[in-house]
């Protein structure tokens, strides 16, 4: 029952939500882009108050955005940890026995870790205001001209989606076959690796045969009602772009645009520092 | 008793825009001794209420008390309640596994954590008990069973942890009549022998009137009704309210009542009915 929808989708109903997709899914990739252009602390600084102001339009809890973060602190602890210690610079602020910090060290380090934080908020608000089938539906849209090409773009558009289906219905199945081998008296939770690891098995194999069925059954049920992925067919829901998607991209392209002259022509951080002087 | 139940709610996912609350402060006691049928409409609460029995469930709120168990202790004893409660979910021969039979059967009763003797009799007395030949099933892949042999195997997997209170969820779906009877008359057998406290969820009300000596009805997470068959399939109002079917011995009576046939109190069982059919007839 906890998991109706798979991932971390947030229902609020917020123009977020109900923007296009695909719209959304560009801006994110464009936002992504952006990231890797990124110069002065003050763009950092920016582009956080993007996200932050994208989350209120959105009504997504903040907290809950932050959230997705944790999931990506021992690596941005990692990669932080060995820019500070393995970057060669021209200060030396530390110097002890073998162990040697240099200020580009620690500006490096710090730049990392604020990078890899934007990285996941944006894409997690994405996913956090988008169901995985609309985003199925945009890759679906976007990936169209490749059909020129050959490639079979709806099939792999179906694929996804049935494996995006299929994965509330096995993490239920996971969780029921669990409870019964618990029932049962199976122990899940102590014991090493290894003993959690052959805990498992009287779940995943119940788990393997009923996937298997399933898609046996699913099979069957497409293959009763004639469905064949070369025929021509029309759309649900179909996506089109309105003023909200309009005036969300000039803004997104307004934000992101602002990296890209602070790259090349103003740097925002000696303005500031050369007011100070 | 043995089982008690105090002011019980739960909610699933609390705190999140999928919060759904599955038990409003349910609150009775199961004797020892009983065979109770509980019955509710799909979504009522009746899954969530017996995993609590099993502690599959975190308590929230309330209290259980299982025989001499407290669930509400910081660290019950898990592996005494369950070898004390087993539970038979729905579709039971999904949990299936192991490469053979007896191995799979033999699965609840190892992580009893009992020796290799005391297992291996709890084994060939569970296969024979669910009436199946020990000596023919027990090298046999669980999967290349039928499905109604699946089932008994798999109820063979909880009746070999020899558990006081047995708890079985819609233990008949999905099968046939003659497969419905013969789990019945198997689970009728075990009350006897094994578990003297039977609990089982179920749709189906002629099953439920037919073995029930108590009846907990579930609507919308509260105990609406706990009672005699008798009191629940002959309120009207309740099951109208409930929106619950009425079982064909009941429908029987009353038909036979409005039709001006003189039929003694509220039979519920088919063995009464006829009984008290065959007096108005001798009148």
């Amino acid at each position: 029952m906890n998991n109706i929808v798979f991932g971390q989708y947030y229902p609020t109903g917020s123009v977020v939500h109900r923007m296009d997709p695909r719209i959304k899914l560009l801006m994110v990739i464009l936002y992504i882009v952006s990231v890797f252009f990124i110069q002065d602390y003050v763009m950092y600084g920016a582009l956080f108050l993007f996200v932050i102001a994208v989350a209120l339009f959105s009504k997504v809890p903040i907290r809950i955005l932050f959230r997705t973060v944790r999931t990506i602190i021992f690596l941005v602890l990692v990669t932080s940890v060995i820019n500070l210690f393995f970057t060669q610079g021209e200060t030396l602020l530390v110097h002890w026995k073998f162990i040697k910090i240099y200020k580009e060290g620690i500006e490096r380090a710090i730049k990392l870790t604020l990078r890899l934080i934007l990285l996941m908020l944006f894409p997690s608000l994405l996913t956090l205001t988008t169901t995985p089938m609309e985003l199925t539906d945009a890759m679906e849209s976007l990936m169209s001209p490749l059909k020129l090409i050959k490639v079979p773009v709806h099939a792999i558009a179906l694929i996804m989606s049935i494996a995006l289906r299929m994965i509330p219905i096995l993490m239920e199945e996971t969780n029921k076959i669990m409870l019964a081998q618990k029932a049962r008296g199976a122990d899940f939770d102590t014991g090493g690796a290894i003993k959690k690891a052959k805990a498992m098995i009287p779940v995943l194999v119940p788990l393997f045969v009923g996937a298997f069925r399933r898609a046996d059954e699913l099979a069957l049920a497409m293959d009763a009602r004639c469905y064949s992925s070369v025929a021509k067919r029309t759309k649900y829901k179909v996506l089109h772009i309105g003023v909200k998607d309009i005036v969300a991209t000039l803004f997104c392209l307004a934000v992101f645009s602002l990296v890209f002259l602070n790259k090349y022509l103003w740097a925002f951080d000696e303005m500031i520092l050369s007011i100070f002087k | 008793m043995a089982i008690e139940i105090k002011d019980l709610s739960y909610t699933y996912s609390p705190r999140t825009p999928y919060a759904a609350t599955a038990l409003r402060n349910v609150d009775f006691t199961i004797e020892e001794g009983v065979f109770l049928g509980i019955i509710g409409k799909t979504g009522s609460g009746k899954s969530t209420f017996i995993q609590h029995l099993n502690a599959l469930i975190k308590l929230q709120s309330g209290s259980i008390k299982v025989m001499d168990i407290d669930l509400t202790a910081k660290k019950p004893d898990l592996k005494r309640l369950r070898g004390t409660v087993g539970m038979v979910m729905q579709y039971p021969e999904y949990q299936l596994f192991d490469e053979t039979v007896e191995k799979d059967v033999a699965f609840g009763p190892k992580n009893l954590s009992l020796s290799e003797e005391e297992i291996k009799g709890r084994v060939r007395e569970a296969i024979t008990l669910v009436g199946l030949d020990f000596n023919e099933v027990r090298d046999r892949s669980p999967f290349e069973l039928s499905g109604g042999q699946k089932r008994r195997v798999a109820i063979a997997g909880v009746i070999a942890m020899r558990p006081k209170i047995l708890i079985l969820d819609e233990p008949t779906a999905g099968l046939d009549p003659q497969g419905k009877k013969e789990i019945l008359s198997l689970i009728r057998r075990l009350k006897e022998t094994t578990s003297p406290t039977v609990i089982i969820i179920s749709h189906d009300m002629d099953a439920v009137a037919e073995e029930c000596d108590q009846v907990a009805l579930f609507s919308e997470g509260k105990l609406a009704a706990f009672a005699s068959p008798e009191e629940i399939f002959y309120n009207d109002e309740l099951l109208a309210e409930t929106e619950m079917d009425v079982p064909s011995v009941v429908k029987i009576a009353k038909e036979l009542k409005k039709r001006g046939a003189n039929i003694e109190g509220r039979p519920v069982k088919k063995a009464e009915l006829i009984e008290r059919i065959k007096r108005w007839r001798d009148e």
